[in-house]
Formats: C-alpha cells, structure tokens, sequence
C-alpha cells in the first residue's frame, strides 16, 4: 500500500472526462515523477490528488484513509502540501509573510520551520524583506516550494516547479527537491523537463491521454527505447 | 513680512482646511480599496454607509447633549463615535448577509455586484433620510476653535490671522490615529496579513487555509469603521446633510484611484492629493498676489483659477488624467 495513491482516477472537467482510469502513487522520502505530453492531463491527475477536481471514478487514499471526498484545505490540515504551477506566491507580501501564510493553519511557533526553510534556500534567508512578486521566476519557486513546507507536510505535490526558469536555476531546485525528500516527504511532481526529471526520481510515470502508459523506476523509463523514442526525443 | 503674511492666508484658506478635508477623502478612500482589494468590487454604497455613520453619531449625540453629557472643549460626537461605529458594522454585516453574499456564492461577475452596490447604495441613502430626515444638521458642539484669527494676529504680529477650528484638529488626530491603527493591523497582525493574502492570490490563500468568509467579514468591519469615522468628521467639520454623501463619492473614488486601487498608501495619498487640488484651484489668490507683488500690479479681479462650484468637476479631470496618464495610480494598485 503506498503511502499516497491516486487508483483509477477517472475524471475531468464538467462533462468530459480527461484522466481514464489513471494511477499515481508516491512512497515516504521518495520522488515519483508524472511526465507525458502536452495535454496527457498531468496537472489534471494531480488536481485531483489534491481534490481541485471531482472524480467520477476511483479513489483517493492516503496513509491507508480513503481522502476522496475531502476538500484541498482538508487535505492541508492532513498533511499533503501543494505548489501549484503559476500564481504560487503572494507577490505583494515579503517572502517572510509568504512563509508564515504558507503556516497559516498551525497555531504553535513557526520559526523553526522557518529557520528549516531558510537553510534549505539561503538566498530567501536574504530577501525575507523584500516582496515576493519583486523576486526572480527561479528565486519565486523557491518561495512557493517554501511556503508549501511550512504546514511541515508529509507529501509535497509539485506542478510543473521548473517551468520558466533556466537550465542552472532548474538543476538547483531539482537538487532541492532531492534534499527535501531525504528528510522523508514523499514527493509528488508534474515536469515537462522529463529527462531531467526521471533523472531523479525513483518512481515515474508515464501518462497518454490521461492513461497509464508506462510505469517503472525513473532509471528503467530512461533506458526503455520506447520511452526515450517516443517521449524523450530519443 | 508680506510674504509671511501671504503664506497666512494660503495656510488659513489651502493647507489647514485641505489637511482635515483630506483626512475625511483618505479615510473614505481606505474604505473604498480595501473592499476592493478583498471583495473585488467597487463599492457605491461607501458614500451612504459613511452618512448612516455620521446619522448615528447626530443622533446619539443629541441624546447625549439632552442628558447634559459632554466632553468639554470637545466635541460631544467622539463619545458618540463608537456607538456610531458599531451600528455601521452591523448594518454592513447585515447587508453582507443578505445581500452580498448570494452573489459571492454564485460567483457573480464584478459589474453584477457594481449594480448591486448602488442599489444598496440608494437604499441605505433612503434609510438614513427616513430615519433623520433631509435637512441639514449641525452637531458640532465644544469649543470652536483651537487657534483664533485674532489671538494669532495678536500673538505673531501679522495683518492675516490663521484660525484652527477644534473640528479640523480632531478630524486630523482621528485620522492620524485610525491610519496607524489600519496600517499596524494589515502589516503586523495574523488576521490582517491574512487578509492582504487573500487580495493578492485568493486561489492560494484559500490553500494555505485562510478562511474566505472571515476575511470578508474582517473586511466588512474594517470598511464600516472606517466609514463611520469619515462620514462623523465630514458631518462635524461641515454639518450633516444627508445628500453631500452622494457627491462625496466622487472625491473618494478620485482619491482611491488616484492613489492606485487596492494601494492602502495610495489611497491615503490619494486622498490628499484631491483635496489640495480642489483647494488649490478653486482659491481666489487676490489677497496673496497682493501681498507679493508690488502695488502697481495688484490684481483687480478674485484671481481665482475656477470658480468653487466646479469642484466636484475637479474630481473626474484628475480622474481622467490619471487614467489616462497612468491607470495603476500613484501607487501601482490594479487597473479597474
């Protein structure tokens, strides 16, 4: 049983279903990678993970509890946290108002977490003053990704964390990621950047059409011939 | 000492009256772009909620000058102030539940809920001349003055004198006051940060677990407050005369505006801003050129720039320039 899965979502928006009996799980302190492309409905399975989306089929379970039916700010108080793609910071606060909003929902001292979040990104340690929406596109992720882990969750969910931002910026935060899941948060993320990120990731998926494709280890993706052929530009 | 002298008359006529007449358009204007920031309209009935808080303050003041109740020097409304505060929140909670927040359910678009705010608008206005009546009211009371014109001519020497009336020195410590307390709750305290989060990512505040109904509520409180106070300042400095808070509007949404909508700063700025220029503009500056230039060229006329009936027109040529010049305002809030 993972630690959280997504089994055969099925689902969309209004009448159309976009995700066909897809499956997407994550273990405690692993990444799992969701990849495919454009409009495989990616950022939809995640949505629904997160219950920005009803299901009409299939279940929701985390920690061996059936969360289907939960509302996203439910889903917070259980411990999932998400960053989603655009709009994830509060540009006009500071990035230390963003992090405490990001605690919004914990009522003891946050200034542990914090001081953890400011370890992981120094530059943020520098800039706490200055307002989100003044930062770079790579520096504002790492607002994002911050703010998500002040609620101290046990999964971390990531839309898309590298788009538009450049090759160095994006390494740096896929190293991030890395640290962040050693201290044992599973790790949830959408790319587009497939190759760098099977790279890392211990589990991948490979979605079509809002259909499983291809499951397998980050590795075993990107040596599968089929995979790289089709998806990774060979 | 001429110049001394024209710098009296501009401070007696300009910048004292502009300094209390902007306080009352800066704290309207702060009601104004906080409801728009949060609740994301622009709100009509601002104008009416600040006369149903001048209205609560008459009337309770009256009572209280009935019972022989008074602050002395002061005027008798301060006292009377809170109470007009509370029953302005519990009208715009009110209206909030039976009104606003159908359309907030169904997710109305922003014109919706512009239609739905004058309508609340006239109906407040009807409720507050059904209640009191259409007349004029005056019920400032205490002393009249801070400064005299005499006692300052007699104290510095001048030819002109510099008069500071008790209402506009109270008008500008309230402001000053209740200014440093909105800014001190939006920045420093958990609810108002929350509440500055919701204005700039809704989607996301509602992730972190900010609370949308209570931050509207906050909101609501905040707003109310803020129009109680103005609309009591604005009776006192003037008189209370329910129909000037129609026309009030004007200056306000001008002063929001100007200052950048959703920009707390802007709209204090803001609402200086309009206030001097409708002083500045519509002052006869015979009296001043008289003193500063040499007799021979002493003007004739008034010298007035525009005649005083053309303020409110005042209000939408700085509107227009500033839409068309620099839509965001002052401060950079959002475009309309």
């Amino acid at each position: 049983m993972s630690f959280l899965i997504g089994e055969n979502m099925t689902g969309g928006y209004g009448s159309v279903d976009i995700l066909h009996s897809c499956t997407v799980g994550v273990e405690r302190g692993e990444i799992a990678v969701v990849v495919g492309p454009n409009g495989a409905g990616k950022s939809t399975a995640m949505k629904a993970m997160f219950g920005m989306l009803a299901l009409r089929g299939g279940r929701v379970i985390m920690k061996g509890e059936d969360i289907t039916a939960l509302k996203p700010q439910e889903r917070v108080l259980r411990g999932m946290g998400f960053v989603p793609q655009t709009q994830n910071v509060f540009p006009s606060m500071t990035v230390e108002e963003n992090l405490e909003m990001g605690a919004f929902i914990r009522r003891d001292d946050v200034a542990e977490t914090m001081g953890q979040v400011f370890d992981l990104f120094p530059i943020l340690k520098d800039k706490r003053h200055q307002p989100a929406g003044e930062l770079s596109g790579g520096q504002r992720q790492q607002v994002a990704v911050g703010r998500a882990l002040m609620t101290r969750p046990d999964v971390l969910m990531l839309d898309e964390p590298t788009a538009g931002v450049s090759p160095i910026v994006m390494d740096e935060l896929f190293d991030r990621i890395i640290e962040i899941a050693r201290t044992g948060i599973a790790i949830l993320m959408v790319e587009q950047n497939a190759k760098q990120a099977l790279a890392i990731a211990d589990k991948g998926y490979v979605l079509v059409q809002g259909a499983n494709r291809y499951t397998d280890t980050g590795e075993a993706l990107l040596e599968n011939p089929d995979v790289r052929r089709a998806f990774l530009g060979g | 000492m001429d110049i001394l002298n024209a710098l009296t008359v501009i401070g007696n006529f300009v910048l004292i009256p502009g300094l209390a007449y902007g306080s009352q358009l800066a704290l309207g204007a702060l009601g104004v772009t906080l409801v728009y920031s949060v609740l994301r309209f622009s709100n009509f009935a601002h104008g009416e909620m600040m006369s149903f808080g001048a209205m609560l303050s008459v009337l309770v003041t009256f009572w209280l000058q009935s019972a022989g109740i008074g602050l002395g020097l002061l005027p008798t409304a301060l006292i009377a102030l809170p109470v007009s505060i509370l029953g302005t929140i519990l009208l715009c909670l009110l209206i909030d539940r039976l009104v606003y927040r159908y359309y907030r359910q169904t997710r109305a678009p922003n014109v919706t809920y512009l239609i739905v705010s004058i309508g609340v608008m006239f109906t407040i206005g009807g409720l507050v001349r059904f209640i009191i009546g259409p007349s004029d009211r005056i019920f400032t009371d205490g002393s009249r003055f801070i400064i005299k014109a005499r006692s300052f001519k007699e104290m510095t020497g001048l030819n002109e004198g510099l008069a500071i009336k008790m209402t506009q020195g109270v008008t500008l410590a309230t402001a000053i006051v209740i200014v440093i307390a909105v800014f001190w709750f939006l920045n420093k305290t958990r609810t108002g940060k929350s509440m500055r989060a919701y204005s700039d990512n809704e989607d996301l505040a509602l992730l972190s677990g900010i609370n949308p109904e209570r931050v509207v509520m906050i909101t609501w409180v905040i707003a109310a407050a803020l129009a109680a106070i103005a609309g009591t300042l604005y009776g006192l400095d003037k008189s209370f005369k329910p129909f000037t808070f129609l026309q009030l509007l004007l200056p306000i949404f001008a002063a929001a505006i100007v200052g950048g909508v959703g920009s707390p700063v802007g709209a204090i700025a803001g609402g200086f801003v309009i206030a001097f220029s409708e002083l500045f503009i519509t002052f006869a500056y015979k009296k001043v050129l008289t003193y500063l230039l040499p007799e021979s060229l002493a003007p004739e006329s008034l010298m007035q720039l525009l005649s005083t009936e053309y303020k409110i027109a005042l209000s939408f040529v700085i509107l227009v320039i500033v839409l068309l010049i620099r839509p965001t305002g002052l401060f950079s809030g959002k475009t309309l």
